[in-house]
C-alpha cells in the first residue's frame, strides 16, 4: 500500500499478515494476507460482522497474539520477534485497551484500577498515585477515585477503563466494542469523550460491528473472511475535509 | 516494590474470601499448634531436667541395682545393692570424695491431729547435702554423731511444714512418721515443683531410721550416690566401682553388670535421648499435617486461579509478564499458609502454656527460637512447595482466552 507520505514511519505497520488456527485436523484461516498502516494521530475503525477475522487482527495489534506469517512493525519495533515477556513490555507501554465488559478488577477502587498498568511499568507508589488522579480527572472521574466498579454506573466504569488505557501514556488506544455494553445515551457520551482524546493527540483504534458507531472515527477499515475488502474516509472526515484526515487516508 | 504491591493483592483477595481463607489455613494451623505446644512442653522439661542435673554438678554419680526384665512366668534373680556395698565403695574406690545411700519409701506423718503423706520418706546418711548439692534453710541437716547414736531426727521440705500446721517455729517440734517418733531438726530450702513432683514434699530421715520404717528388705534396694573429686576422676572412679562391685557381686567375666552407673553427662544423654524421640514422632504427625493443609492450599489456590482467569486476563492485558503472575499467586499462597504457621504458633504456645499449668508440678512452656523459625520455615515451605503448580498454572493462562473467560 502506498503512502501519501512515505517518509514518516506508520506507527502501526502490518505486512501480509496470516492467521492459522490447529482446530483439530482442520486449519482455520482467521487472516488471510492483511495489510495496514496506521499514523500516528489517526482515528481508525475496524468493522466486520463475526467471523471476519476483526477480533484477531485486534489481538494481533494489541500484542495480545503474534501472526503466524508477515511483519509487524509497532512505533519502530518488529513485534513478530519477541518472546513473551517483551511482548508483556509492549502491551504495557504502547498499548491501551478498553473492552467491550470494561474489565476492572473487583473490590478495588478506581484509582487502584488505573493504577494496574503502572505497577507493571514499576513505578513508585507515589508517582503511580499523581499519575492515576490526573488520567481519572482526565476522563471526568476526579470525584470518584475511591469508588469500586460496584459503585459506578456502566459509563462511570467505561470512564475508568479508559483512563487505565490512558494512564502510562501508550502510543495507541485499542477499543474492542466499547459501547457494546452501554446504553446509546451514554455510548454518545463515551464516543464523545474518544473524540476530545483523539483530537488531544492520541491514536485511536476502535474495532466495532455497529455502523453508527464506526462514523465517530475518520477512516474506516473492513474485513471480511480475513482480508481487508474497503479502507476509506468516513463520511466525517471527508465532510471535515481536514489535511490531517487526508494525509492519513491511503490511496487504494 | 513490585513485592510489596503483591503482598498487598494478597492481603486484599484473602481478606475478600476471609472465612474460606481461614478454612483452607486450618491445616498449617493445626500442624504448627501441635509441634509448638509439643515442643514448647518437651523444651520446657528439658530445661528444668538439665538445670536441676546441672546442680548436682559434673561429679556427680549414681549406682543402682539393674534388676533384670521380669517376663510373665519368669522369675528373675533379685539383684541387690546394699548398704555394705556402699561402704566398701567409699573405703575402697580412691578419688570418691563423699558418697550417701538413699533409699525411698512412703509413710504417714502425724503432727497433733494433722497428718499427711508427703510424696516421699528418703533414708540418706550426712552426705546428702553436699552429694546433691542441696542444703537446709533453717535449722541443720543430720551429722554423723546423729546416724552413729541413731538419733530419732528428722529434716522436712516446706511443704510438710504447712501440710502438718507446725507454725512458724516447726524447729524442736516431735512428729510421728508411722508409730516412730522424730524430731525436726531442720527444713529444707524451697525447691517447688518440678516433673511431676513436689520437691518441698519430702521428708529425710538417718538411714538406719529408713530401714526401720520400711523394713529390712528395703536395704537390698539401696541407690548410691556420690561425688568424685573432681571431673577427671570420673572415669576412673566409675572402673573401679564397676570391678568392685563385680568383684563383690561375684559375677563371672563373660556376664554382664548386675547395676548400673549413671555419671551426670549419662544421665542427661538418657533424658535427652527420650524427650528426642518424643520430638521425632510428633514432628512425624505433624509433617503429615502440613502435607494435607499444603493440599488445601493447593486445592484453593486452583479455584482461586479459575475464579480470577478474567483478573489475569486484564493483568497480562495491561502489560504483567509471565513471573509477574507466578509470583503474585505465590505470594498469595505463602501470605496464607504464612498466617497459618503465625496463628498455629500463637495457639500452639498457648495450649503448651496451658498444658503446663494445669498439670500440677510441670516445668513453664518455653519456646526455643529454632521451633519459631522452623514452624515459619516450614509453613512458608508448604506454601511455597504447593502454591508453585497453581501460580504456574496463571502465568502460563493465555491473556486472549482469559479475557474471554466467562
Amino acid at each position: 500500500m502506498a503512502q501519501i507520505n512515505p517518509q514518516i514511519n506508520p506507527l502501526i505497520d502490518l505486512k501480509d499478515i496470516h492467521k492459522v488456527y490447529e482446530m483439530g485436523v482442520e486449519q482455520v484461516r482467521a487472516l488471510n494476507g492483511v495489510d495496514l498502516a496506521v499514523q500516528r494521530g489517526e482515528y481508525v475503525a475496524i468493522m466486520g460482522s463475526s467471523g471476519s477475522g476483526k477480533s484477531t487482527l485486534m489481538n494481533l495489534v494489541g500484542c495480545l497474539d503474534t501472526p503466524s506469517s508477515g511483519s509487524y512493525v509497532l512505533n519502530g519495533v518488529a513485534v513478530q520477534e519477541l518472546d513473551d515477556s517483551q511482548l508483556a513490555g509492549i502491551r504495557n507501554k504502547e498499548i491501551g485497551f478498553v473492552f467491550q465488559t470494561f474489565n476492572l478488577l473487583a473490590r478495588t477502587d478506581a484509582l487502584h484500577n488505573v493504577e494496574l498498568p503502572l505497577i507493571y511499568a514499576g513505578l513508585s507508589r507515589a508517582e503511580r498515585r499523581e499519575r492515576a488522579s490526573r488520567a481519572l480527572e482526565k476522563v471526568g472521574l476526579g470525584a470518584r477515585m475511591h469508588h469500586q466498579p460496584n459503585e459506578l454506573s456502566g459509563g462511570q466504569r467505561q470512564r475508568v477503563a479508559i483512563a487505565r488505557a490512558l494512564v502510562n501514556d501508550p502510543s495507541i488506544l485499542l477499543a474492542d466494542e466499547p459501547t457494546g455494553n452501554l446504553d446509546s445515551a451514554t455510548s454518545e457520551e463515551i464516543m464523545a469523550l474518544f473524540d476530545e482524546l483523539h483530537q488531544a493527540g492520541n491514536t485511536v483504534v476502535l474495532v466495532t460491528h455497529e455502523p453508527d458507531i464506526a462514523e465517530h472515527a475518520w477512516r474506516k477499515v473492513l474485513l471480511k473472511d480475513g482480508k481487508v475488502i474497503s479502507d476509506q474516509p468516513t463520511a466525517r472526515a471527508e465532510s471535515a475535509g481536514s489535511a490531517a484526515a487526508m494525509a492519513a487516508a491511503p490511496v487504494s | 516494590m513490585v513485592f510489596l504491591e503483591n503482598f498487598r493483592i494478597a492481603l486484599a483477595a484473602l481478606r475478600a474470601n476471609l472465612m474460606r481463607s481461614m478454612l483452607t489455613t486450618l491445616g498449617i494451623i493445626i500442624g504448627v499448634a501441635a509441634v509448638i505446644a509439643v515442643v514448647s512442653i518437651v523444651q520446657g522439661l528439658q530445661y528444668t531436667i538439665t538445670q536441676q542435673l546441672q546442680g548436682v554438678g559434673a561429679t556427680f554419680m549414681m549406682i543402682q541395682a539393674k534388676n533384670e526384665r521380669n517376663f510373665p512366668g519368669m522369675v528373675a534373680r533379685q539383684v541387690k545393692l546394699t548398704y555394705e556395698d556402699g561402704q566398701a565403695v567409699e573405703q575402697k574406690v580412691p578419688g570418691v570424695k563423699m558418697l550417701t545411700p538413699t533409699i525411698f519409701g512412703r509413710a504417714t506423718v502425724k503432727y497433733k491431729d494433722r497428718k499427711h503423706t508427703p510424696f516421699a520418706i528418703i533414708g540418706v546418711n550426712e552426705n546428702w547435702q553436699d552429694v546433691q548439692n542441696q542444703t537446709v534453710d533453717q535449722g541443720r541437716f543430720f551429722s554423723k554423731l546423729d546416724l552413729e547414736n541413731r538419733h530419732k531426727v528428722v529434716v522436712v521440705g516446706s511443704k510438710v511444714v504447712d501440710e502438718l500446721n507446725l507454725g512458724p517455729e516447726p524447729l524442736g517440734k516431735e512428729i510421728y512418721l508411722d508409730i516412730y517418733p522424730a524430731t525436726i531438726i531442720g527444713i529444707m530450702e524451697h525447691k517447688g515443683q518440678s516433673l511431676g513432683m513436689d520437691a518441698d514434699d519430702l521428708v529425710f530421715v538417718p538411714f538406719d531410721s529408713a530401714l526401720n520404717l520400711f523394713g529390712r528388705n528395703a536395704g537390698d534396694q539401696v541407690q548410691l550416690r556420690l561425688q568424685a573429686d573432681n571431673a577427671e576422676s570420673v572415669e576412673p572412679v566409675k572402673d573401679h566401682i564397676t570391678r568392685l562391685l563385680r568383684q563383690r557381686h561375684r559375677i563371672p567375666p563373660a556376664e554382664p553388670d548386675d547395676f548400673q552407673i549413671q555419671t551426670q553427662d549419662e544421665i542427661l544423654n538418657t533424658v535427652n535421648t527420650i524427650l528426642g524421640s518424643i520430638t521425632a514422632v510428633v514432628g512425624g504427625v505433624v509433617g503429615i499435617a502440613l502435607l494435607v493443609g499444603g493440599i488445601g492450599i493447593m486445592n484453593i489456590m486452583l479455584v482461586s486461579v479459575t475464579e480470577r482467569t478474567r483478573e489475569i486476563g486484564v493483568r497480562k492485558a495491561v502489560g504483567a509478564r509471565r513471573q509477574d503472575v507466578l509470583i503474585q499467586f505465590l505470594i498469595e499462597a505463602v501470605t496464607l499458609s504464612l498466617i497459618g504457621g503465625g496463628i498455629g504458633l500463637a495457639l500452639g504456645y498457648g495450649l503448651g502454656a496451658m498444658a503446663a499449668k494445669m498439670i500440677p508440678g510441670f516445668p513453664a512452656a518455653h519456646v526455643p527460637l529454632w521451633a519459631v523459625g522452623l514452624a515459619i520455615g516450614f509453613s512458608a515451605g508448604v506454601g511455597i512447595f504447593f502454591g508453585i503448580y497453581p501460580a504456574a498454572k496463571a502465568s502460563r493462562l493465555d491473556p486472549i482466552e482469559a479475557l474471554r473467560y466467562e
